[in-house]
């Protein structure tokens, strides 16, 4: 098991921390920004029959968020893996196994 | 079939469906009661989560808002899922490392303090009468106006759902439930989306025909026309704002921030086996939630030509069914100002405050009303409510549809309102008694007052949903504030800072709290007439003002932690801890060490 004080666990913490900002900077620009504070400069482009600031007000944002979510997913497996700090070797005990009624083994 | 008999088909099979899972699903402990045993996969929680999110407020105002405001009606679709980003990335996994039952149960054991335990009690209680009021009366409108009972009938029916699976099943008969009436709820949204999307754009997929041309062979953009209708009739064009920027940007943080930090959505993120788990489920959740906010501006749109087009200049005597029903429920009225027969749609008021109805009809048959007519030429009054459930008829689709989009409100208010009992529940039977007050109950005495203090919760909501106290609507802007001026930096900074510590939390949840509740209070109740942008403070509306709360919140705990004593080490190490995903899944079959 890892120690959570030594230096592996605060490089694997910095990681972590980089992969959040990068990611909460998109979330930033494409809902604040586009959607709010540059959202009459974007309108004067068309997208599709869209003004483009409306379409990221109404629509795009949206979808930009579903897909963070989903990077951030797959860059933490990633980062958990390469770090060994993942929960594959945990002992997990899938549902159909465990009876919540009886008290744990140890 | 009439519709009437169609919804009482639809809405009593699915009701019969909610109850069988809930007796298949029955709690038998403590761990299954508040967080299902921690054995919930992460695509059922996701869609459970989606259900236990979206709302009657979702399902039913959402769009119709939207409709009337056009293009300020954004910082609803962003802010309400925006929010979802916040929880996965800053707070979803470390709280399900963390893998106690609530809210509270964090902010005491991090703060290490009774103290914060009992604000974030008060807190939690709070945001969520507030919010479970409100679903109650949406099952009320619903019931009234498709099944024609009563609304207080139509509430105990309601009630009685709801503690039948809330009650017996607990957090694991909410869950699945949950997933039954996302399925349902998503279902009734999307199908009379696409139906109107194909008459109007001959697109299939109604993301896609908001932005195309329309069907009928003018070979316009369906915004292009709608800013045309709204400017010919005297509003701003559809796709332009009305409000400030520095407002709309504030509104939409509070309720980003208010939605990471709502007690009844954080908690579902508890009942996953593992660290990894919680982060793709919130991935699930967001993207089942899309599915119906990307189709929500899209319907407001539809709606918005489709009633322009049928009300405008239309005569009274020959306006279809849907608008005289409407009418009898109180919601729609018209003052025929001219005295010529026809409906008049512009902009302003038709008259001051909500209309009262005589008993006595005019002489086209139209309702009369007490209300003294303004100076304008508008003539018509619509509750913004109705559009997402008179969509359907103003459409002209067939009457099944329209039986489904009822059965579909229902599922979302009833899992709302689940969600939200249980997390009352909880916050009493776990975090006020067994913390504090009866600290030697066993297991099923604290599950007993768990179902006592749901079954509880449930008549006070009842009540609420009966007797609507005027100031629902006012309040909801309390539940987001609060969680964003509350919850959301003291969860934030006990798991990105170790050197936050038990005074710099409390000061600033009461500094956050104290500000954010005054400035609403003050402009919702002490002085409404002042609520005006020249009186806010740098324009900032009180739906907006949780934003700046928190940004109090942050600065009065990082200055008072920084001149106190740290948190002790075993703090600081149980920090370390839930930094780390590995050993979530040890506390799945240890959870009661």
């Amino acid at each position: 098991m890892i120690n959570s004080h030594n230096s592996k666990a605060k490089i694997y913490w910095k990681k972590n921390i980089r992969i959040v900002l990068t990611l909460l900077t998109i979330w930033f620009f494409v809902s604040f920004g586009m959607g709010i504070l540059w959202v009459d400069a974007l309108d004067s482009f068309r997208f599709f029959g869209f003004k483009f600031g409306f379409w990221m007000a109404q629509q795009g944002s949206i979808f930009c968020f579903v897909i963070l979510i989903f990077v951030y997913v797959y860059k933490m497996n990633k980062l958990d893996h390469q770090y060994d700090v993942d929960e594959v070797k945990d002992n997990f005990i899938p549902d159909d196994i465990y009876c919540p009624d009886k008290e744990p083994e140890e | 079939m009439d519709v009437q008999t169609l919804t009482y088909i639809f809405v009593s099979v699915t009701f019969a469906f909610y109850i069988g899972i809930a007796i298949w699903s029955r709690a038998g402990s403590t761990d299954d009661f508040y967080i299902a045993g921690n054995g919930v996969s992460p695509l059922a929680n996701g869609m459970a989560t989606a259900a236990d999110w979206m709302s009657a407020a979702s399902f039913i105002s959402m769009a119709g808002i939207i409709s009337f405001v056009g293009r300020d009606g954004s910082v609803y679709l962003m802010g309400w899922t925006g929010g979802y980003v916040l929880l996965a990335l800053l707070l979803a996994p470390y709280l399900r490392k963390f893998g106690k039952y609530t809210v509270p149960d964090f902010v005491g054991d991090r703060y290490y303090s009774n103290v914060a335990r009992v604000v974030a009690v008060v807190c939690v209680l709070f945001v969520s009468f507030t919010y479970v009021a409100g679903q109650m009366r949406g099952v009320g409108i619903v019931f009234s106006r498709f099944l024609e009972v009563e609304i207080t009938t139509g509430v105990l029916i309601g009630m009685a759902i709801v503690f039948f699976y809330a009650v017996l099943g607990g957090m694991k008969g909410i869950t699945y439930t949950q997933v039954a009436q996302y399925c349902v709820l998503i279902f009734a949204f999307l199908v009379p989306a696409i139906y109107i999307s194909m008459l109007m754009t001959g697109k299939f997929v109604p993301q896609i025909g908001f932005g195309s041309t329309l069907a009928d062979g003018s070979n316009i953009y369906l915004l292009d026309k709608l800013d045309q209708l709204s400017t010919d009739l005297g509003f701003s064009a559809y796709t332009e704002g009305n409000k400030s920027t520095i407002d709309i940007f504030f509104i939409t943080a509070a309720l980003m921030v208010g939605t990471a930090g709502l007690p009844h959505v954080i908690v579902r993120f508890f009942t996953v086996p593992r660290v990894r788990d919680a982060r793709i489920s919130a991935g699930y959740a967001l993207f089942f939630i899309a599915l119906l906010y990307t189709a929500a501006p899209a319907v407001a749109s539809f709606a918005r030509v489709n009633l322009i087009n049928t009300v405008e200049n239309a005569e009274y005597k020959k306006t279809p069914s849907w608008f005289k029903n409407w009418e009898n429920t109180n919601l729609i009225a018209w003052v025929d100002k001219n005295q010529d027969g026809k409906i008049q749609y512009f902009t302003g008021k038709p008259f001051n405050g909500k209309p009262e109805f005589l008993d006595m009809r005019g002489s086209e048959g139209q309702r009369k009303i007490k209300n003294e007519p303004t100076g304008n030429t508008n003539e018509l009054y619509i509750d913004r409510d109705i559009m997402v459930l008179a969509n359907p008829e103003i459409a002209g689709l067939p009457n099944w549809v329209i039986a489904l989009v009822a059965a579909g409100a229902l599922a979302a208010a009833l899992s709302t309102a689940a969600g939200l009992l249980l997390v009352i529940s909880t916050s009493v039977s776990h975090d006020l008694l067994k913390k504090i007050f009866l600290k030697n109950i066993s297991d099923r005495q604290e599950l007993f007052f768990a179902r006592l203090s749901a079954a509880l919760a449930i008549v006070i909501a009842g009540y609420f949903g009966v007797y609507p106290p005027g100031f629902v609507a006012q309040v909801v802007a309390f539940a987001f504030g609060l969680a964003a001026a509350s919850f959301f930096p003291v969860i934030l900074m006990g798991i990105f800072s170790k050197r936050m510590n038990r005074e710099g939390a409390i000061s600033g949840m009461i500094t956050g709290l104290f500000f954010t509740v005054s400035y609403i209070v003050y402009f919702k109740f002490i002085n409404p007439s002042s609520n005006t942008p020249e009186n806010w403070w740098f324009g900032i509306s009180p739906e907006g003002i949780g934003t700046l709360g928190m940004l109090f919140n942050f600065i009065v705990s990082s200055v008072v932690s920084s001149i106190t004593a740290p948190p002790p080490r075993e703090i600081q190490s149980l920090v370390d801890d839930i930094r780390i995903p590995r050993g979530a899944g040890a506390s799945y079959h240890h959870v009661k060490s």
